[in-house]
């Protein structure tokens, strides 16, 4: 009995870092949101409770628009984020000698050594009209006069991939990694030209990573707020800018907290409808051992 | 007409030879084994002979034309790997489906073939299952019926028995043999386990750090080696060491490094004073007078495994040797002096290796 009461001792000391990380700093804030979001003020320091913020965020198109902007930019990233990462993946993995591979993975994991915020600038440097490809390009005659290259979308797509593609390549080479070379020469044996055995062997089989690897970015970039503030300017309409402006400048709090429970509501939506449509489950990517 | 052939294969690998002039030429339909230790070049023969590595020289011939400029995924020799390679995301029908769909036949044909393959391998109506609800020996007959059903010239099998346990093993040994003569496909077979080679094979070629020591039957191999290699690696042996005192015709008189001496068959070209080996199968050997030359010593040990037992002798000068001991008579007891005798023509001598 003295066994057993010290085994659940343990497992319960143990289990308290997490329970307190996870009760303290997620679901009580976001529960704290989710009350302030259900608060209307009718007066000064009075409320009542109702779904106005909501109803206001529905009949407010630029609100609405932004928020479906940013989904559709943030899919558009991951995409992008996708296709560049999975060769670097694939090589990683399956082509670097192991001795290399080591490096390699290092060398993907350089650019967070840097805080997001000088990377931005370092984008900013390389961009502006001042900057380093614009003062070039004019110098070797390319171009007549220096042009911006800041505050359009490409530039926050740009510099959004560049930040979360790390989070791609990862799940990517872990799951690629588990993947005997034998099924790659058993589709060649059997006939299959190089495309299907990339159709059919390798996007199969590495498809727990890129689903881990798609829901990782696409929820990291709907929820980024530096990057596209810095690299957009005032027109990049991120929906994290939305909530900052109601929180900070406008002191809204009802408004931001609706719109931060939009957000989770919204990417949590689009993730399970990504789920759905590549026939994935959280178990079978995320979790998976 | 050959279905296989290979002409003076070699494979070199920076300033190591895997493979060396290697020779084989594989009848129709034929079960061919190459036999040899790991890291003897077998499993780099066999990816030649697939398309996975090009050959340094030499020439690969399907049903007599040269393959050898020809991509893995055009040749129609179809190969079953060590781990079978079965693809995990797909399930049984998929597999077998996988090359006949990358061949672009159509689905309705797909569909019979599927089913008519698993039905010759014992396995039908599994078509919905996936791999991991299969057994080991259920996953060795899909990952065969997924080669199959594409009608190979050649199936190349790498060791596909080696994940096995002992009992499916010696099961599976059978089963190959018989799938072979149903189908009657030449099948190209892998292996370092002489008794997988022995059982299954029409001819085995041993193979030794790149070469091809002998090709033969499997009988041949077994009664005749033709190198101290062979006769160590083919069947068990007791292996003497010693040298040529004199020869007198075919026999020689060979004295022993450790003591005594013994009359065998020179079965190479060594002459007296050479350093050699003599290979003595235990079932050449028997307790009591009787053979050419006799050894005394005592019974060390009884090596009881059915009618594979053994009794192992201790000679007076110190060797080890086992003797088949068929009828479990146990040959007295552990300690009692006894002789081992044997004719001089079941004991062979090589040339002593790296000698």
């Amino acid at each position: 009995m003295m066994g057993r009461d010290a085994g659940r001792l343990s497992l319960i000391l143990l289990f308290m870092p997490f329970a307190l990380w996870i009760g303290l700093l997620i679901v009580l804030p976001q529960l704290g949101i989710g009350y302030v979001s259900l608060r209307e003020k009718v007066g000064i320091n009075q409320y009542e409770f109702g779904f106005k913020n909501y109803a206001d965020f529905i009949s407010e198109p630029i609100y609405r628009n932004t928020l479906l902007r940013t989904a559709w930019m943030s899919i558009l990233v991951t995409a992008l984020a996708l296709i560049a990462g999975f060769p670097v993946a694939y090589y990683i993995a399956k082509i670097a000698k192991t001795r290399s591979r080591a490096a390699l993975f290092l060398m993907c994991l350089i650019p967070l050594w840097v805080s997001d915020l000088v990377r931005a600038y370092g984008w900013i440097v390389l961009l502006r009209e001042t900057g380093v490809i614009s003062t070039a390009l004019v110098s070797i005659g390319l171009i007549s006069q220096p042009i911006e290259m800041l505050y359009t979308d490409m530039t926050v797509i740009i510099g959004l991939v560049y930040t979360v593609i790390l989070f791609m390549i990862v799940p990517l080479v872990s799951t690629l990694q588990g993947m005997d070379d034998a099924l790659l020469e058993a589709g060649y044996n059997l006939g299959g030209s190089r495309f299907t055995v990339f159709r059919r062997i390798i996007v199969p089989y590495a498809m727990p990573g890129i689903v881990a690897g798609s829901i990782i970015t696409f929820m990291l970039t709907a929820g980024s707020y530096l990057t596209p503030v810095l690299l957009g300017g005032k027109n990049s309409s991120w929906f994290t800018e939305q909530i900052y402006n109601q929180f900070i400048t406008r002191y809204n709090w009802e408004a931001g907290a609706t719109f931060g429970v939009l957000l989770l509501l919204f990417t949590s939506l689009v993730v399970w409808l990504g789920l759905l449509l590549t026939g994935q489950s959280l178990a079978t990517t995320v979790a998976k051992d | 007409m050959y279905d296989l052939s290979c002409s003076g294969l070699t494979k070199r690998f920076g300033p190591f030879t895997a493979v060396s002039d290697v020779s084989l030429d594989i009848p129709s339909g034929s079960f061919f084994s190459i036999l040899g230790p790991s890291g003897c070049g077998k499993t780099t023969l066999m990816r030649m002979i697939a398309g996975f590595e090009s050959p340094s020289e030499g020439d690969i011939k399907i049903k007599g034309e040269s393959v050898v400029a020809t991509p893995p995924n055009k040749r129609n020799v179809k190969m079953v790997f060590q781990h079978l390679a079965l693809f995990p995301m797909m399930s049984v029908g998929e597999n077998i489906a996988y090359g006949l769909r990358c061949r672009g036949e159509k689905r309705g044909a797909i569909g019979a073939k599927v089913a008519g393959i698993l039905d010759r391998v014992g396995l039908p109506g599994t078509e919905d299952k996936r791999i991991d609800q299969l057994s080991g020996g259920q996953k060795q007959r899909i990952a065969i019926a997924r080669c199959m059903v594409l009608e190979p010239d050649v199936l190349l099998l790498d060791e596909p028995l080696g994940a096995l346990d002992l009992k499916l093993r010696e099961h599976m040994k059978i089963e190959l043999k018989l799938l072979q003569n149903q189908f009657e496909t030449t099948f190209l077979y892998i292996t370092h386990d002489q008794s997988e080679a022995l059982v299954m094979s029409d001819q085995v070629a041993v193979m030794n750090a790149g070469r091809f020591e002998q090709i033969g039957s499997p009988k041949e191999l077994y009664d005749a080696p033709v190198s101290g290699f062979v006769a160590g690696f083919v069947g068990d042996s007791n292996c003497l060491t010693g040298t040529i005192a004199t020869v007198d015709g075919a026999d020689a008189r060979v004295r022993l490094d450790d003591g005594g001496e013994l009359i065998g068959r020179v079965a190479d070209r060594s002459g007296p004073g050479d350093a050699v080996e003599v290979f003595l199968r235990p079932e050449a050997l028997s307790l009591g007078a009787g053979g050419a030359t006799t050894l005394p010593g005592t019974v060390d040990s009884l090596l009881f495994n059915g009618a594979n037992s053994r009794v192992l002798v201790k000679l007076a000068t110190g060797q080890m040797l086992e003797v088949a001991d068929p009828a479990q008579s146990g040959g007295g007891a552990v300690g009692d002096t006894v002789t081992v005798s044997f004719q001089p023509e079941r004991a062979r001598v090589f040339a002593r290796r790296g000698a």
